[in-house]
């Protein structure tokens, strides 16, 4: 096993040079979770549009049961795609199972609570504000909803960077469905998680020095974009 | 979209009638919420050309009967009707609101209006430059590419009334528009709703407070405990109120 010091300098040559196993690796996470994320939005935000707008009964029931799952573990997630994808579940003739589709749609899962519910209070808050004036100026149901999405947008986009951060940072699912399979599904948690074990500590903690970075910058991003809409006033 | 009207020399293009909301009836109107009777059986017809202004207590129900007026709540009893038919969403641009608090959209000051415009059927081609003289009307030309929430209180309510008064609606509506407002900027407010119905656009606006209402009224309607106490032109109703709570309330002595 290598000493930790030689590990950190290696894990740093890694990251400097640019190493191709290590970009390889960086580069499909942010491709499944970046992708996870756009699709989450694009279920999510009509999801939580919808719950904003819309009255029906038994709405509270839904609200209670989105925010729970807000908090799903990960690895429950992982567990149930796993088992809808595997040979014998209802989606097995897919063949899904250990790709990098599999990952994308566990965490796809993972986000579209967080998005949901997230836009759901945004625009419901917003709603309580503006319904009674855009329905003084004559504007319908869908030309409501559309002002409010964009009316929203800060806080929105907000919403989807934090389903990112989630995404990239979490290994429940992504494990239990891609399998850390080399140049197939190995994503950097799945890469830090079963690496260390083997002992290759320096490929493990240069992932780790850059998702840290990228963890970072997410939340840079979130507060740059929270200070311009404020200061815009458009928050 | 709807084909644009020359809504300031009241007439149609072209074969094109004009969407008339004028007069505004109501009749019989109630509501009743949690086993009250806020407003009962309300009978008021607004027709074109004067200044009426709503007075009345606190909880008298004015804000009720303006909202619904407007079609922006519907009475649980009687019926509200513009221009003798059913009011209609494809209307709103021509019947003007403007609320207590003013409601921003998180946008520019010009695009508040531009936004009026769009919903209200204006071709793009002439939404900048209505905007700009809506604008210049209310003396915000110089802050049209303001952040229209960053706007103080005075000049946000002054842009709530240019963006309604943008889509050249036939009346104006203002629910208590000065209400927070300090005297210059009241008396900044009285000025653009006079001008606006000196220009033609009837207008019922909403206060309780006598010295704004002996200023601009050509008509009172006195709203007490959801009912209407007395109706009257101005100089009768406040040499004679005919009402003991319009006296009561002119004095200064009236409990709600
Ligand atoms: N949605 C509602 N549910 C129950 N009560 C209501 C509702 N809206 C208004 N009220 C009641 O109706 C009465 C009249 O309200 P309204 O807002 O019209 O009064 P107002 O004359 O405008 O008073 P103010 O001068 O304080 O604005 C009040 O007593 C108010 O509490
Ligand atoms: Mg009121």
């Amino acid at each position: 096993m290598q000493d930790f010091g030689s590990a950190f300098g290696e894990a740093f040559r890694l990251v400097v040079v640019l190493d191709p196993a290590l970009v390889e690796i960086v580069a499909l996470s942010l491709r499944v979770s970046l992708t996870a994320v756009l699709a989450a939005g694009l279920v999510g935000l009509p999801i939580g549009a919808a719950l904003a707008v819309v009255r029906f009964p038994g709405r509270s029931v839904a609200l209670v049961g989105l925010n729970a799952l807000m908090g799903l573990p990960p690895v429950v997630v992982g567990l149930l795609v796993y088992l809808a994808l595997s040979r014998a579940g209802p989606l097995g003739p897919l063949g899904l199972l250990y790709t990098p589709t599999a990952m994308i749609i566990a965490q796809m899962i993972l986000v579209i609570p967080i998005i949901a519910a997230v836009s759901r209070q945004t625009i419901e808050d917003m709603k309580d504000e503006y319904d009674e004036q855009l329905r003084a100026l004559g504007v319908g149901p869908f030309g409501m909803v559309a002002t409010l999405l964009w009316d929203a947008r800060f806080s929105l986009l907000t919403a989807m960077l934090a389903g990112f951060g989630r995404a990239v940072a979490e290994v429940g699912a992504v494990i239990i469905v891609g399998g850390n399979i080399n140049h197939v599904t190995r994503v950097m948690t799945t890469a830090i998680a079963l690496e260390t074990s083997k002992g290759d500590l320096a490929l493990a903690l240069g992932l780790g020095l850059i998702l840290l970075v990228l963890a970072i910058t997410v939340n840079a991003a979130v507060m740059a974009l929270r200070r311009t809409a404020g200061h815009a006033s458009f928050a | 979209m709807r084909p644009s009207l020359d809504f300031a020399t009241g007439g149609g293009v072209g074969d094109q009638p004009v969407d008339r909301v004028l007069p505004i009836r109501g009749s019989g109107v109630s509501i009743r919420r949690a086993g009250r009777t806020l407003l009962d059986r309300v009978d008021l017809t607004i027709e074109p050309g004067p200044l009426t202004v709503i007075m009345g207590p606190n909880g008298a129900g004015k804000s009720l009967l303006l909202r619904v007026l407007a079609a922006l709540i519907e009475p649980d009893d009687g019926a509200v009707s513009w221009a003798g038919t059913a009011p209609s969403r494809r209307r709103a641009p021509r019947l003007g609101f403007v609320f207590q608090k003013p409601v921003m959209l998180r946008r520019s000051a010009i695009d508040n209006v531009r936004y009026a415009l769009k919903v209200a059927g204006v071709p793009r081609i002439e939404r900048d430059s209505r905007a700009l003289d809506a604008l210049a009307g209310a003396g915000l030309d110089r802050l049209a590419g303001s952040p229209a929430r960053v706007l103080s209180g005075g000049e946000q309510q002054r842009l709530a009334i240019a963006r309604a008064l943008a889509t050249r609606p036939e009346i104006l509506l203002l629910d208590e528009p000065t209400a927070n407002l300090d005297p210059t900027a009241t008396l900044a407010i009285e000025d653009q709703v006079r001008r606006a119905h000196q220009a033609g656009t009837t207008v019922a606006f909403v206060t309780h407070d006598l010295g704004q209402a002996r200023r601009l009224a050509d008509q009172i309607v006195f709203l007490h405990q959801g009912r209407i106490a007395e109706h009257a032109p101005a100089a009768q109703f406040f040499a004679q109120p005919s009402s003991e709570a319009a006296a009561a309330f002119i004095e200064g002595r009236l409990m709600p």
